[in-house]
């Protein structure tokens, strides 16, 4: 069942119990004015009075705290409505009473009956409410233990409504006992007035006029109710004095009505310390918050003046930022001129505090600013704003009477511009990050296009095959391999190595490739490929970089291999006839190392005629540079073993067993270097 | 890591380069032969015995100062390279255009 269907059907159905017990219990008084037997015992109308209370105690339970967010004043405005009404239909059989004169109607004690059945009635609304209502404001901020207690108070209520009817007559002699734990019980209750503290200036003026108006209501009813009663002298009505329920109910909602009307008084003066305090906590969170949303460290800087000024109330206010020796001031009510005759004579009279390095805490300048000619200005204090354990600027706050700032003033200003040093700080963390990522695109679009430097596959020419296997340190490096078919039985195969690593090592990779594709083309002798490469690289390469490379010319007409070493490391060959692999060593100088026409003859051609089954092996020192754990070198001794172990294999098959057993060696497959191998087999 | 110390003697400036030069310690190696040469050494000998290891980019230093000192008509020789450096060095063909020595007297004699 919906809470609105429960609070309808609670609703409807109190009306009937009450209109039950209306009728009844006329018909009781009516059979005993008449001195008849009654037929209906005395104890009906009372039940029906506990069952309307009940309906009425669920209807407003249920109303009351199905209303989500609703403020205090809003809770307290139910109460007065319902208040309202009651005392108006109340006052409307008052007006018919005073119509009619009251001394006729006196005579007819049904009528009056049915008059103080209707008033006992509403003050039942009247109280109950006023119980839902304060349920909720004694709950709030509830702690495990209140709530405990506030159960106990309402189950103990809740007997108190059957108390009375129960057929047992000695509990007429502690009626009394129980009224007193009930009474205790809801004092204690009513200390719990936080909600006042909550409310400003205003709303506690709504505040105390509401709850005057509900302890007018409540007296009112209680009134009204007792002197009814004291016309039915010796006549069996539903006294309401008996009922338990009401009584304790009558008690409590008096007692809260009284608490609260007296700490609402006494909070009024406060009130505006507690606003502050408030605002104080709001001025904060903004200043937090603005790292999170705002665009740039002026804002932050604008919040920071703006805030300290508003919650210390300074007449006027400076902020001088000093970014790259370059001061920059945020002004409040003060000109520049003003702040800055302000600090010389802080200066003069040696009064460390304002753009002074050392100086980290908030400090009060009174004394020094009276020494200030013609200024308005009687109080002052500043701040320090730390970044990264460095100053970065100062807080200054001004006042046109003296001693305008306080110890608590004083602590504030320097959370404040603590907390503003904090988001500056985070700010410029942030933009650190955000720049960071951006490199971090940057390098990874870099490496793509650098991967596309390297042939993606090395074609296979008919009489060679070739593998190669490349790897970078960083996202991009300056190792380089390439091939080019010169025409239909020469090719030329260049291997390179860019001195450093990482991005600069990358770009003169590339320019490497730009001389590689086009003068290769030309069909040069190695020599002079490398002395043109050379001459090329001289106005491109910064001072201190060079580049080694070894240029062959592959010529299946002639089976021959020809090459140039430009300072690269020398090319491992397997003979296949001998069965044994060996180095070249042959005369070469790096790219770049020497700038100038006599680079030639630092080169020399070398030429090898090959058969079926050799073996070319390039690489990078990477390779044999890498260091194993202990700082041992892979070196050559151990490629050139690997080499003659696995020389039957294909090109493929040797890479493999070449990179696996390089990693063995280092222990790692991070090597902090690039390294490449490349290898070619002829047919 | 790299310490480098600079000695007077006779007329001759030392470089001592101790330690490992890699890429990021070839500055201060760089930073070091630049003010040698500024200083209008015409004398110069880089003591190198104790220096473990070197990158490229600290042969890049190196070589490119060549051209400098030879502009100043000053002399520059590089001793006590150990094996694997000198190999290094060969293999560049940087030993066809540096001068260089076993051991600092040596390099003393040779500048005299």
């Amino acid at each position: 069942m919906s809470h609105k269907v429960i609070t309808k059907l609670s609703a409807f159905f109190a009306v009937i119990a009450w209109l039950f017990m209306a009728f009844t219990d006329l018909t009781v008084i009516f059979s005993y004015s008449n001195n008849l037997a009654p037929e209906i015992s005395q104890q009906v109308p009372v039940i029906a009075f506990n069952v309307f209370l009940l309906l009425l105690f669920i209807y407003f339970k249920i109303k009351i705290e199905r209303a989500e967010n609703v403020n205090f004043i809003d809770l307290l405005w139910r109460v007065f409505v319902t208040g309202l009404v009651t005392t108006i239909v109340s006052l409307f059989f008052r007006m018919i009473n005073v119509m009619i004169g009251e001394s006729a109607l006196a005579q007819y004690i049904i009528y009056q009956e049915f008059v103080y059945v209707v008033n006992l009635g509403l003050l039942s609304i009247v109280l109950v409410s006023c119980f839902s209502v304060f349920r909720k404001l004694i709950l709030y901020q509830k702690s495990k233990a209140l709530i405990t207690f506030w159960r106990l108070f309402q189950s103990l209520l809740l007997v108190g409504l059957v108390y009375n009817v129960l057929p047992f007559t000695f509990l007429n002699q502690f009626s009394q006992y129980y009224l007193i734990v009930l009474g205790l019980m809801g004092l204690f209750l009513s200390v719990n007035i936080k909600w006042v503290a909550y409310l400003n200036f205003k709303q506690k003026w709504k505040g105390i006029l509401l709850v005057a108006l509900a302890l007018f209501y409540l007296i009112y009813f209680v009134w009204v109710v007792t002197i009814h009663s004291g016309n039915f002298e010796g006549v069996p009505f539903v006294d309401f004095q008996e009922n338990i329920f009401l009584i304790a109910l009558i008690i409590f909602v008096f007692i809260y009505i009284i608490f609260s009307l007296l700490v609402l008084l006494f909070n009024l003066p406060t009130s505006s310390v507690f606003e502050q305090k408030l605002e104080e906590v709001g001025n904060f969170q903004k200043l937090s918050q603005s790292i999170q949303t705002e665009q740039s460290e002026e804002r932050v800087y604008d919040i920071l003046l703006e805030s300290s000024v508003s919650t210390v109330f300074a007449d006027a206010a400076w902020l001088e930022i000093n970014q790259s020796d370059n001061i920059t001031y945020y002004t409040y009510q003060i000109e520049e001129k003003e702040v800055l005759a302000i600090k010389d004579a802080l200066l003069s009279n040696k009064a460390k505090g304002v753009s002074d390095q050392g100086q980290d805490k908030t400090r009060n300048l009174d004394l020094i600013l009276k020494k200030v000619k013609g200024s308005r200005f009687r109080s002052l204090i500043v701040a320090p704003i730390v970044v990264k354990n460095e100053q970065i600027g100062v807080l200054g706050l001004l006042k046109e009477v003296t001693d305008g700032f306080n110890k608590e003033m004083k602590k504030i200003v320097s959370t404040f511009s603590n907390q503003a040093g904090i988001s500056i700080e985070n700010f410029r963390l942030l933009s650190e990050a955000l720049e960071n990522e951006r490199y971090k695109e940057e390098l990874k679009i870099a490496k793509r296009v650098q991967s596309s430097l390297l042939p993606k596959d090395i074609k296979i020419q008919g009489d060679y095959e070739m593998v190669a296997y490349s790897r970078s340190a960083a996202e991009v490096g300056g190792d380089y391999y390439d091939t080019l078919a010169i025409n239909e039985h020469s090719s030329a195969l260049i291997i390179g190595d860019v001195s450093g690593k990482g991005t600069s090592a990358a770009f003169h990779m590339s320019q490497m490739k730009g001389i590689f594709q086009s003068l290769s083309q030309l069909g040069l002798e190695p020599n002079v490929f490398l002395d043109k490469a050379n001459n090329a690289l001289a106005k491109c390469l910064d001072k201190s970089s060079f580049i080694t490379a070894t240029y062959f010319i592959i010529d299946s007409k002639k089976n021959t291999l020809r090459f140039s070493r430009a300072g690269h490391c020398p090319t491992l060959y397997f003979d296949s006839k001998k069965g044994i692999s060996s180095y070249f060593s042959t005369k070469g100088m790096g790219l770049g190392m020497l700038r100038n026409n006599n680079y030639i003859n630092f080169v020399e051609v070398n030429e090898v005629n090959y058969h079926p089954d050799d073996i070319l092996i390039l690489y990078t020192d990477g390779i044999t540079e890498a260091q194993n754990r202990k700082g041992d070198e892979y070196g050559y001794d151990r490629l050139k073993e690997i080499v003659d172990f696995n020389a039957k294999k294909s090109p493929e098959e040797i890479k493999n067993a070449l990179i696996e057993d390089f990693f063995a060696f280092t222990g790692t497959e991070f090597i902090n270097d690039d390294y490449t191998v490349v290898i070619l087999k002829f047919k | 890591m790299v310490d480098i110390q600079k000695i007077n003697q006779n007329g001759i400036t030392i470089v001592v380069v101790i330690g490992e030069v890699d890429a990021s310690s070839s500055i201060d190696l760089d930073s070091a032969m630049n003010e040698t040469i500024a200083s209008g050494a015409l004398k110069i000998i880089v003591d190198c015995e104790n220096l473990d290891y070197i990158s490229s980019a600290g042969l890049g230093v190196f070589m490119s100062y060549i051209e400098e000192i030879k502009a100043n008509n000053a002399k520059m020789i590089i001793t006590g390279l150990n094996e694997k450096v000198f190999n290094v060095f060969k293999i560049l063909g940087l030993d066809q255009l540096l001068e260089t020595a076993d051991t600092r007297d040596q390099a003393i004699e040779l500048l005299k």
